[in-house]
């Protein structure tokens, strides 16, 4: 075929072909069913660490993919079309929902390892407990958990398909529509993310409470999806892929969020803590207290330090937002430091006198993530990696900052 | 504002206004005015174009740097300010708390680095533009009127180093541009023979 006899846009055809990331899925498998057999052969005999470890790795994925998907509702709700460019990479991470769904069976079976409300003869000497049975019991809990999950695939695997179906038919109503049902999809979001924070994480200490602690869990969320798009990218790149499509000006822009919602999580992390630590009143305080033994107090300063202070200074140069490697190292960080966050909500439950990291908390690392992993390439591998037919892809490709 | 530059050249002329045909004509004319190695010069249009500051080879503003300079000073500032306050000058002690805390002066601290951030971009942004200006020499010409509607132009100012009223309008006139006028620092055109060889300029440009 001569020059001209090229359609438009091959040249973007050509430089998305997602076939690049099918390696992934084999890599994901193998992790995860490596990781899988691990956790099975280490777990006897320690099943409540098995438990939480599977629970720490399972929030710390389903943020990323959460945090995508409202990456994604937002693009559409805004009518952004700055991102389009890269926006079917937010898409691909937010299709891996429906995979969360079957990892959540372990936290079911798991549940009376987890959760201490599930205890009955617990419930029955505990008045705080016995007054909160009414949405504390395993029936309606199993219910919320299925209504959160098939919300959230429900919301991914529609915009997900609508967008690929775009690619086929280039209709502009498809855009349209998926903007329109973006503005309800949030609020769907917010309620169900919020709920599933109280469900699976604040309810590990039953007596206490925050009302931020739903949008705490969202701000770590948001921050880890804008970091992992930022990897994935670079690793997209690094496969000769969306080289000269996605570039230095999205990638600019993306360093502009992961700042921001550095600070985000910051403001919101200080909020709860700041009105407990002001209110002093022992039902509250309970959380904290729970964290000043052993080496917890150490990994709550690490938090300050390192899921603020450093990417804060480190992300504020226009330079370092312009460098891939400098933004794909801030990128990581972040994505290590919030794995620390979601492990110091989750883990001083059950080690009461510090943190003590074992192989059971790297196999279901590697059983989580390798499964969200695999679902993320092979979702990427079978379309194209841009948007083809978006009515604002040429506004995209020609975008600039100013 | 004058305080940190002085608006405008001291002398009698301000400089030369040029006019060109179409955004593309004042692009590239910008180029060439930028690669002639001219300082002190600006590019007038009714509309934003795309990449003139490339064209113009404007470098990046300065004003990022006030703004963290004044937001750390408005967090430091803050956080001292409460803790001699409540720590030193008049200690009271509140709900058993400790005298000495960080906890509860990181709100005020928080806001005065964001107030004192915001305020210092503001001004800095209108100092760096050499605003208020409630006056400028340009609008004292006839032809200038039309950069609200029609009408691209580039004014050299006459204290840019390379500032020459007749080598300079040969070359404006060099690079395309349609009518070149030199204007006076209150406003006016300036006549008397100096460098404005064409002395029907005006008249040319009042028929147009």
């Amino acid at each position: 075929m001569n020059e001209a006899a090229k359609p438009p846009g091959a040249g973007v055809r050509v430089l998305s072909d997602g076939q690049a990331l099918s390696q992934l899925v084999w890599l994901g498998v193998v992790l995860g069913a490596v990781g899988l057999v691990g956790s099975l052969a280490l777990s006897s005999g320690q099943g409540a660490q098995l438990y939480f470890s599977w629970l720490v790795a399972y929030l710390y994925f389903l943020s990323i993919a959460l945090g995508a998907l409202f990456f994604v509702l937002c693009l559409f709700v805004c009518r952004a079309g700055w991102a389009v460019v890269f926006r079917r990479v937010v898409e691909n991470v937010m299709a891996t929902l429906p995979v969360f769904a079957l990892l959540f069976v372990p936290i079911w079976i798991g549940r009376h390892e987890l959760y201490s409300w599930t205890d009955a003869a617990e419930v029955a000497k505990n008045p705080v407990l016995r007054g909160k049975s009414g949405y504390l019991n395993e029936s309606f809990f199993l219910l919320r958990a299925i209504f959160y999950l098939a919300s959230w695939s429900g919301l991914a695997l529609y915009f997900s398909s609508q967008s690929q179906k775009q690619d086929q038919t280039g209709e502009e109503r498809i855009t349209r529509r998926l903007s329109a049902v973006a503005a309800p999809g949030i609020i769907v979001f917010s309620l169900t993310l919020t709920f599933a924070a109280v469900d699976w994480l604040m309810s590990l200490d039953p007596e206490w409470y925050s009302t931020m602690f739903g949008v705490y869990y969202f701000s770590g969320s948001i921050l880890a999806a804008f970091a992992f798009v930022v990897v994935a990218i670079a690793f997209i790149h690094s496969r000769g892929q969306l080289r000269g499509v996605v570039t230095v000006e999205h990638v600019h822009d993306l360093g502009k969020l992961l700042f921001a919602f550095t600070v985000f999580w910051t403001y919101i992390a200080f909020c709860q803590y700041f009105l407990i630590w002001y209110g002093n009143l022992p039902e509250e305080t309970s959380y904290f207290m729970r964290r000043s033994e052993g080496s917890w107090p150490a990994i709550g300063k690490t938090l300050m330090v390192g899921h603020f202070v450093i990417p804060f200074f480190f992300l504020m140069p226009r330079a370092v937002k312009r460098s891939a490697p400098l933004l794909v190292a801030a990128a990581l960080w972040l994505l290590a430091m919030h794995f620390m966050d979601i492990y110091w909500c989750v883990m001083p439950v059950h080690l009461e006198h510090g943190a003590r990291f074992g192989a059971l908390d790297a196999t279901t690392v590697l059983t989580v993530g390798g499964f969200f992993l695999a679902a993320f390439g092979w979702v990427s591998s079978r379309r194209a990696l841009v948007p083809m037919r978006d009515p604002r892809l040429a506004e995209s490709l020609s975008f600039e900052n100013v | 504002m004058s305080l940190v530059v002085p608006a405008l050249p001291p002398g009698e002329t301000f400089g030369l206004l040029a006019e060109f045909g179409s955004p593309k004509e004042l692009y590239h004319g910008c180029e060439r005015v930028r690669d002639a190695g001219y300082k002190r010069w600006d590019a007038h249009s009714p509309f934003p174009i795309h990449g003139l500051d490339h064209a113009m080879g404007l470098g990046r503003s300065r004003l990022p740097y006030v703004t963290l300079f004044f937001g750390l000073c408005g967090a430091v500032g803050g956080f001292t300010l409460q803790i001699w306050a409540n720590g030193i000058a008049y200690p009271i002690q509140v709900s058993g708390k400790p005298i000495f805390n960080w906890q509860p002066y990181m709100p005020v601290t928080f806001e005065l680095g964001v107030l004192l951030a915001a305020i210092s971009t503001v001004v800095g942004m209108l100092a760096f533009n050499r605003l208020p200006m409630l006056f400028h020499p340009l609008f004292g010409t006839r032809a200038f009127e039309k950069v609200t509607d029609d009408g691209f132009f580039i004014s050299i100012e006459a204290w840019d180093p390379k500032f020459n009223p007749i080598e300079t309008e040969r070359f404006l006139k060099q690079i395309g541009a349609t009518n070149v006028e030199l204007v006076a620092r209150d406003g006016g055109r300036v006549v008397e023979g100096r460098g404005s060889s064409e002395a029907g300029a005006s008249q040319d440009a009042k028929a147009r």
